[in-house]
């Protein structure tokens, strides 16, 4: 692999050829990553030409190129957002000191810990997605699909950079583990719980896109307001491509939906049965879903009291959601507060210190997010004449981690026995019949303008481009 | 007969609430605070939005990308925006400012007049109501296209060029004062196609002490350089005296590059753009439609086919040119024109100010030359371009539209053939 031109080959604007150790080091991982791609990337796939977006520079203009590449030739680069001049952190005990252009010995540990564990959701995704594009429901779908893979390769290239270029030996070390541990895997699994999920059908990545990134979104919004300048920058850039993963995810949802209410105006009816046999899915089964992808991703907030993101805080590392905007002291020493318990096998409210409940503070700024768009579902409903309502559920429904974990509470917010949890947990979550049936409509629709019978086309192309384009040329 | 053109129209910038999914990057791209939201709804400033574009590309719905033309004193408030469930239809067109090519300064046909105004707009959007370019022209080049590079220089990271030549290719004593310019890039690469363009980044700032943008010109020379082997391109810029509307204006970037000087070093980004790219198949047919400095790609796209011809290497098709300008000697390479072979390119000029004759303009010609023309449209190996002021998109469609159907064509059919495979091309500014 020498001689390769790396200026050239990885699009960057970092000065990575004015940098010769990283350069190398860099040119070490990079076989590494490509046979991580190959192994663990879309499956049967890497020959196909998919109508890709790549970043080539920050610019607007530079960060949306278009055009077919082959995914093993995807121009992965290394963006950061352009330096701001003079700029301060705004949070927590450093508040209006200069921001870090390295890192600062005693937050060593905590930066690469909150680095490696973003970075380890990246190729982690890909790994849960990598059977999908076998039973893409058009090219546009596979093509979307496919650009949210190699995004997410870049996002580890993203992180894998901050490991290589601030952490020394330790971090490419680190470097290297992000390509060992594996998706589901009981001896090296990786790091957060939802990662380590299936991701089996259409309509579980379309709610993965739409929750999970979503979280995504969050833990780096609030990563982009570090007192760490390099960390702020990188995932301020990541945040762009993110955007395209929702979208991806609402849309999807949305012309599940608008499938599904053509299908019952068409046959006048709202019975599940009648509604399967037609081939669309009912929206009780959608809501279910939901329920699942929902309730495992607030858990990726962490736990509702932690003194880690306490310390986070306080040390500069990790801001919360739009901490710009927020008009209090940014120090949040005396503030308070409320979070969820139990208190009398019933849910209560109490007050803690905030500093100490800031995964939740960023829990309840993505609930307030995720319910505006189930919202713009409902307007599908709506506009089809269709009395259905999807909703959220309860925030303490179906949790692993925190002080809610293993309750037995409704999606409506009432506690209730394991024995009554046990007998209507398939009202509430996707049963494995829900999960055949929905995988018993999943196949490959291969022509161009062609879409499976369980959801809609979309509104608009990508790029401007027909709805019936070539996205993905098999060849 | 045209009056002045409607002052009032204005293109209004619109978020479609349908498809937009509240990812922020749109407000957060946007330079200059145009883009506000709030529980509902993401909106922009009429009064602010200066249509710059850096919104678009980046969204990742196309939600973004919506366009209403509406008088200027009604333009929908934020306040109202924010209530929609979907975006309002389309003004009725009384409502829009209609401005043909035969306006009172249809020598103005210039990509002048872009030049001043923001960057991204010379690509054909935004798109007006009613008459929709999107709606015929290609957005892929056709099959036999070379690949382009686009993009290698940006706004953040231009490359410079050292001008080689500067002279002006209208007559002294007309109005127009249109220069041919040529840029040498020495060792840096510059790659570009017949039918790119490039940008320019005029030194300095503007009013409000921010730097100039880049303005956006067609490359007017072929694809191994203006003189064969060199790394060279040439451009063809209209100094800009006037505005859309017919107000005296000194254009930043126009006046900056038509008084360059040999030697000078400019500021450039690009490549840009990846369809409105030539065919290179053997026995391809170009039909090239355009107006004043529209005629620069039409100029790089004949100089690289009598290239090929003279080389003896190729046999290429059949060239038929319609171009427009107010008069003969207001016409951009009227001399070097007229010397090409009749059986090499098929030249018809349109003037619309020529002392003792009628008027006539690009449409007219074509419906004259209507059977040839006909007969081009049949082949699928034939590719059509159109370049000039936007106003001329409507009717030279119009115009494509009823030739094919004197020659028995089913425009139904051919319309959408022609835009699906990369066989109608339309860059207006």
């Amino acid at each position: 692999m020498t001689g390769i031109n790396y200026s050239e080959r990885i699009p960057n604007n970092v000065d990575l050829s004015g940098d010769r150790a990283l350069q190398r080091a860099l040119e070490q991982w990079q076989p590494n990553f490509l046979g991580w791609w190959r192994e663990m990337g879309p499956d049967g796939s890497q020959d196909f030409d998919v109508y890709l977006r790549t970043a080539v520079s920050v610019e607007p203009q530079g960060w949306a190129h278009f055009d077919y590449v082959k995914m093993p030739d995807y121009r992965w680069g290394i963006f950061l957002n352009p330096r701001e001049e003079g700029r301060r952190i705004h949070f927590g005990e450093h508040l209006g000191e200069e921001a870090w252009q390295d890192v600062p010995g005693e937050h060593r540990a905590n930066l690469r810990r909150i680095i490696v564990t973003q970075g380890d959701t990246e190729p982690a995704s890909v790994e849960q997605q990598r059977h999908l594009g076998l039973t893409a429901p058009s090219l546009y779908d596979l093509r979307n699909l496919f650009q949210v893979n190699v995004e997410e390769g870049r996002h580890l290239w993203a992180m894998v950079y901050l490991l290589h270029r601030y952490f020394g030996r330790d971090g490419r070390e680190e470097a290297e583990a992000l390509l060992e541990r594996r998706s589901g895997d009981v001896d090296n699994p990786r790091i957060l719980g939802a990662f380590n999920e299936r991701t089996p059908d259409w309509l579980s990545f379309f709610m993965f896109t739409y929750f999970t990134d979503r979280d995504g979104k969050f833990q780096l919004s609030a990563l982009a307001e570090s007192g760490f300048d390099p960390l702020a920058r990188t995932t301020k850039f990541m945040l762009t491509e993110e955007a395209h993963h929702m979208f991806v995810g609402e849309s999807g949802v949305s012309r599940v939906l608008q499938r599904t209410c053509e299908v019952m105006n068409q046959l006048g009816t709202d019975d599940p049965a009648r509604i399967r046999a037609a081939g669309a899915i009912d929206l009780p089964t959608v809501q279910r879903y939901l329920n699942f992808h929902y309730s495992v991703t607030i858990d990726l907030f962490g736990a509702d009291q932690s003194s880690n993101a306490a310390t986070f805080y306080s040390s500069g590392l990790k801001g919360r959601f739009e901490e710009g905007k927020r008009t209090d002291d940014h120090r949040l020493a005396g503030d308070t507060y409320r979070v969820l318990e139990i208190r009398d096998g019933r849910l209560a409210e109490k007050e803690v210190p905030m500093l100490n409940a800031l995964n939740e503070v960023l829990r309840d700024d993505f609930i307030r997010d995720s319910v505006g768009g189930v919202q713009r579902w409902n307007r599908v409903m709506d506009k089809a004449g269709i009395p259905f309502r999807l909703s959220v559920p309860h925030k303490a429904f179906n949790r692993q981690i925190g002080t809610l974990a293993n309750l037995h509470v409704t999606p409506e917010g009432e506690a209730v026995s394991e024995a009554q949890w046990e007998a209507r947990r398939h009202e509430w979550l996707a049963s494995p019949e829900d999960r055949a049936f929905v995988a018993s409509l999943m196949g490959r629709v291969a022509e161009p303008g062609r879409f499976a019978g369980w959801i809609a086309p979309p509104a608009v192309g990508i790029n401007r481009q027909p709805v019936d384009f070539e996205y993905v040329r098999f060849n | 007969m045209d009056t002045a053109p409607d002052t009032t129209a204005l293109r209004q910038h619109l978020i479609d609430p349908e498809i937009c999914i509240r990812c922020n990057t749109c407000e957060s791209t946007c330079p200059i605070g145009a883009i506000t939201h709030d529980d509902r709804n993401y909106v922009v400033r009429a009064d602010v939005c200066d249509l710059c574009m850096a919104c678009v590309p980046p969204c990742p719905t196309g939600a973004i990308d919506n366009w209403r033309t509406v008088p200027r004193h009604a333009a929908y408030p934020v306040e109202e925006q924010l209530l929609w469930d979907e975006l309002p239809p389309e003004q009725p067109p009384e409502a829009m400012a209609t401005r043909g090519p035969d306006g009172p300064d249809a020598a103005a046909d210039t990509r002048a007049i872009t030049d001043e105004s923001a960057f991204g707009t010379t690509t054909g959007r935004p798109a007006v109501a009613r008459f929709n370019v999107a709606d015929h022209a290609s957005t892929v080049p056709p099959w036999s296209a070379a690949h382009p590079y686009v993009n290698l220089y940006g706004p953040g990271n231009p490359t410079l060029a050292t001008v080689a030549g500067n002279v002006r290719v209208t007559d002294a004593g007309t109005e127009s004062d249109t220069h041919h310019v040529v840029l040498d890039f020495g060792t840096l690469p510059f790659p570009v196609l017949e039918g790119q363009s490039i940008g320019i980044v005029p030194p300095g700032q503007d009013a409000l002490g921010r730097p100039h943008h880049a303005r956006q010109y067609s490359v007017a020379s072929p694809r191994n350089g203006e003189r064969p082997g060199y790394n060279n391109v040439s451009l063809t810029v209209k100094r800009v005296t006037i505005d859309h509307d017919g107000r005296p204006v000194r254009g930043v970037c126009s006046n900056y590059v038509c008084d360059l000087r040999v030697g000078d070093v400019v500021q450039v980004i690009g490549p840009f753009g990846a369809s409105f790219l030539m065919p290179n198949h053997p026995r391809s047919n170009l039909v090239m439609i355009c107006t004043g400095t529209g005629a620069a790609p039409m100029r790089a796209m004949t100089e690289w086919r009598r290239r090929l011809r003279t080389s003896g290497k190729f046999e290429g098709g059949q060239l038929m040119l319609f171009f427009g300008a107010r008069t003969e000697r207001e016409l951009p390479y009227f001399g070097p024109l007229m010397k090409l072979p009749k059986d090499f390119i098929d030249v018809n000029l349109a003037l619309s100010r020529e002392s003792g004759q009628p008027r006539r303009y690009v449409q007219d010609l074509m419906r004259e030359r209507a059977s040839d023309l006909a007969r081009l449209l049949a082949s699928p190996d034939t590719f059509v371009y159109v370049c000039g002021l936007k106003s001329m998109e409507e009717g030279v469609v119009d115009t494509l539209r009823d030739v094919a159907g004197q020659g028995g064509l089913d425009w139904a059919t051919l319309g959408p053939a022609l835009r699906r495979e990369g066989r109608l091309h339309i860059e207006t500014y």
